[in-house]
């Protein structure tokens, strides 16, 4: 079963509780055959570590990483992908769609 | 997110009361406007809008873009009665997200066998909803065309904030349960709140029929704001 999104945001509260860097990713806008649905979280912390999703696999890896900086800097960031053609089209989707996350630190 | 937002947030969340939280994605500024306080709130109308959708997204506003996470809680549905209907309605309620919870005392209908994946608590009416705190975010149908169940099921539903009553029963039975309802006390207006005959008038037959037309009605209560205004005007 998925994790609901309060049970990423719990778990986001008690990973700053428990004194670990923490940034939460939201995606807040998405185009065309976008994965995830606007709203959807994934929270990093400081060494890479990360629950929730905000596309579906294809672009956690670049979120993450971002939100290692995001973390670092207290900066928050706006990321913005296209998701790949050959991708969209592996679940019958004739375009390859864009999201927007934003990505900040929880502190 | 500052910490303590995230906090009350999730305070929020875990007592099943709705919540936004307004982002400035250039600035980063955030705060968190609890349900509570929509009404004294500059973005209100687009806030009660995101509410009945349940959907967030990005809005302009004066000063930049905003982005809004609403927070609602999943909706819940409670059941009186482990008849027929029920063994369709709880799937399809399931399906769309719901929480189902069936109440009979009837312990050879209330069994796990027949409701696989949904809570039944083999108890009467007023030991089994008290602990549910059924609230706004619930539904509540009676079905076991018996009123020493239905009954003071429904009277208890009616003295609570649930967004849809609804009760399985002919024009004529429910006529007879407002009487009986009536000479209990309710008033005219709380009386009205309840759908019966149940469901969306679609000509529905078999039980997973009128399972489908129950849940399109609670879908219009839920997602339409002018179903709310109607019931309080009615």
């Amino acid at each position: 079963m998925l994790a609901r999104d309060e049970d990423i945001l719990e778990a986001a509260e008690a990973w700053r509780k428990a004194g670990r860097g923490v940034a939460l990713a939201t995606v807040v806008e998405t185009w065309g055959s976008a994965p995830r649905p606007v709203g959807s979280n994934l929270i990093i912390d400081e060494d890479g570590n990360f629950l929730g999703s905000v596309s579906g696999g294809c672009v956690e890896g670049a979120v993450v990483a971002e939100a290692v900086d995001v973390i670092g800097s207290g900066e928050p960031k706006m990321l913005e992908f296209g998701v790949a053609d050959s991708t969209a089209w592996e679940v019958g989707l004739s375009c390859g769609g864009r999201i927007c996350v934003y990505v900040e630190k929880v502190d | 997110m500052k910490l303590d937002i995230l906090s009350s947030l999730n305070a929020e969340r875990a007592a099943r009361r709705a919540a936004i939280v307004v982002t400035d994605v250039a600035s980063g500024a955030q705060r968190l406007v609890r349900a509570s306080d929509f009404a004294g709130d500059p973005l209100r109308v687009e806030l009660e809008a995101r509410l009945r959708s349940g959907k967030s997204g990005m809005v302009e506003a004066e000063g930049g873009r905003l982005f809004l996470t609403v927070h609602v809680p999943p909706p819940r549905l409670v059941i009186t009665g482990a008849v027929h209907i029920s063994q369709a309605l709880a799937p399809v309620a399931t399906l769309l997200g719901y929480d189902v919870v069936i109440v009979d005392p009837r312990t050879a209908f209330a069994t796990p066998e027949r409701f696989p994946d949904v809570k039944v608590i083999a108890e009467w009416p007023d030991v089994a909803l008290p602990p549910l705190k059924i609230d706004r975010y619930t539904a509540f149908v009676a079905l076991t065309h018996d009123p020493k169940i239905d009954d003071p099921a429904l009277t208890h539903a009616l003295g609570r904030d649930c967004f849809y009553v609804g009760a399985l029963g002919s024009r004529k039975t429910h006529a007879r349960r407002l009487e009986r309802l009536a000479a209990q006390g309710l008033g005219d207006v709380v009386l009205a709140r309840i759908h019966a005959p149940i469901g969306l008038a679609i000509g529905a037959v078999s039980p997973p029929e009128i399972a489908v037309a129950i849940m399109g009605e609670i879908t219009a209560s839920l997602r339409l704001a002018q179903a709310g205004a109607a019931e309080a005007a009615a």
